[in-house]
């Protein structure tokens, strides 16, 4: 409630807000907010101009610049929330584990986490992309594989600090079980952490994928995306250079958007 | 100071081993086979079981597991990485020459880095809460939610097509270093000239600060002493960074067309060039373990207090 409180009085928190709410409707209802077909060619239209018709022109193929940037919501931000959610889930359960059975436990998941720590995250998506072939959904889990271990071991610490607490010795002096304490003490005052540590890197997640799959290594034609937008925009950039544009700012625009929502927080 | 290094290193040595067992493992968790991407590659026309087993011989594959990593393990200690499955030639004379060319755009830029954010965080800790510090801050939150990518082609439309000052790609003179330079020094420098603000405004409220104002020495003075000992928290960062840098060049490098790692592995990943994705991922894990324990040690050096740490 009191995070809820803060929101409020942060107008542009409140903004973006807005903005997040906004474009996550419009993905998950893609179909009925965009006014074409995001696949659909039509040569006469190529590279057209704003109309009413066509808000933000048409692209190399004439296709509908506004519908695909809609599309491309899907993939650039709600299937990498959905990454994001696993490996903080991932995360969450090791570092709970790690964090209050301590001893043996802790010392094999940390041991773990170094390990998956020492290699850069780059490099180590790139390292699986190339095991499990190019594509989205290999994109997504090759960054859910890279981020639990960090996520892990913040988790670890928070939990620590929590269940040094006068209740929770209590709860286990009395005899309580673990698991309840856990779901009951813990959970509760660790998820304020847990969301600020998740959201905060929304923002760097997003920019990561649509940067595989402008390579070409994610998604792949002629499904929507707006890394891959940029891409096919690159090839006509010296020409065509407005089509960068469209694309471009719906990243900027929703990355700041998940950044500044959580200024208040910070 | 000696023990502290050799216990930094007795670390370091199990954990590169372990990285290149995973990496190695990695690899060979494809579910393609590498005799079948090597006969593909090489435009064989017609691939028979009987190629498959002969290509298989040729290449080791058909050797047990471990005594097969052992080998690739004492031959890339060689620097021997085996061949490339599309070109034939050897790994190193490809990864060799293009970790060069990487490694030059990342020190350049680290270097810039490294300036640019100490002098920045510098005077928005000296101006905290004035208007030069709210406008610095506001404008790297916007520049840190750009694709790089994507500032990089408005860069090189802008810069290089329409004013044509600066090449548009590739590494020819000291021109070619100016873009890509930009671009990594604006998503980085937004982040880490944080640090070096945060760390200066903590030092600027130490009793030791208090002590120094009141014996009336100059603000001037003060600041040196402020800026040595923010500085040390800002050398780890550093030192972590260079590596992260070197891994996450990929995108500017293929924007830029400049014949670094980042290109190599793209191209090797979408050929499933397996021996280059290993050296490459052996190469950068390794040099990310290094400059770890260097930073690591550059720190103990510095401050005696860390180094009962491990």
């Amino acid at each position: 409630m009191r995070m809820l409180n803060n929101l409020i009085k942060d107008k542009l928190a409140i903004v973006s807000l807005i903005v997040i709410i906004a474009i996550i409707i419009g993905g998950l209802f893609a179909p009925l907010v965009a006014p074409h077909d995001p696949n659909e060619i039509k040569m006469s239209l190529r590279y057209a101009s704003p109309s009413w018709e066509h808000l933000l022109g048409n692209d190399h193929l004439g296709r509908c610049i506004l519908s695909r940037i809609i599309y491309g919501i899907r993939p650039s931000v709600l299937w990498v929330l959905f990454a994001l959610c696993i490996s903080v889930l991932i995360g969450a359960v090791l570092g709970f584990l790690a964090g209050y059975f301590k001893g043996k436990v802790d010392a094999f998941i940390m041991r773990i986490c170094d390990i998956m720590l020492s290699f850069p995250g780059y490099v180590m998506t790139l390292a699986i992309v190339s095991v499990l072939g190019v594509g989205l959904e290999n994109i997504l889990i090759a960054s859910i594989l890279v981020k639990w271990a960090w996520f892990a071991r913040v988790i670890r610490t928070s939990v620590m600090k929590y269940s040094e607490l006068e209740y929770v010795k209590f709860s286990k002096a009395s005899g309580i079980s673990d698991m309840k304490i856990i779901y009951k003490h813990l959970v509760p005052v660790t998820f304020s952490d847990i969301a600020v540590i998740s959201s905060s890197s929304i923002g760097s997640m997003i920019l990561q994928i649509s940067g595989f799959s402008f390579l070409g290594l994610g998604i792949q034609a002629p499904n929507a995306e707006w890394g891959m937008m940029l891409n096919e925009a690159r090839e006509v950039m010296f020409t065509r250079p407005e089509l960068m544009l469209a694309p471009g700012l719906a990243i900027v625009i929703v990355v700041s958007a998940f950044n500044f929502s959580l200024m208040p927080s910070k | 100071m000696g023990r502290y290094i050799l216990n930094r290193v007795f670390i370091a040595t199990p954990l590169l081993l372990i990285i290149s067992f995973l990496t190695f493992v990695l690899i060979n968790l494809s579910p393609l086979d590498p005799a079948e991407v090597v006969l593909q590659a090489q435009g064989v026309p017609k691939i028979t079981d009987e190629l498959i087993v002969q290509t298989k011989e040729e290449l080791g594959m058909d050797q047990p597991f471990i005594i097969r990593y052992f080998d690739w393990l004492i031959a890339s200690l060689q620097l021997d990485f085996g061949d490339s499955y599309v070109t034939g030639k050897p790994v190193w004379s490809l990864i060799a020459p293009a970790f060069l060319n990487s490694f030059k755009l990342t020190f350049v830029s680290s270097v810039v880095i490294i300036i640019m954010s100490i002098l920045i965080g510098v005077i928005c800790a000296l101006k905290e809460g004035k208007l030069a510090d709210k406008s610095v801050r506001g404008i790297s939150f916007f520049l840190t939610a750009m694709p790089s990518y994507w500032l990089a082609s408005i860069l090189i439309w802008y810069v290089s097509v329409k004013l044509n000052l600066l090449p548009t790609s590739g590494m020819d003179s000291y021109k070619s270093y100016i873009l890509p330079v930009i671009i990594i020094t604006v998503s980085y420098a937004g982040i880490y000239f944080r640090n070096v603000r945060s760390s200066m405004i903590s030092n600027l409220n130490e009793d030791y600060v208090l002590y120094c104002r009141a014996c009336g020495i100059p603000e001037k003075k003060i600041t040196v002493h402020i800026l040595r000992n923010s500085l040390q928290v800002s050398i780890s960062i550093f030192g972590m960074s260079i590596p992260i840098i070197l891994g996450s060049t990929v995108v500017i490098e293929n924007v830029f067309a400049w014949p670094g790692l980042g290109s190599l592995s793209v191209k090797a990943i979408l050929s499933r060039d397996f021996p280059i994705i290993q050296a490459y991922v052996l190469i950068l894990a390794a040099a990310f373990v290094l400059f770890n324990t260097v930073s690591d040690i550059i720190n103990a050096a510095m401050n005696p207090r860390i180094r009962n740490d491990l």
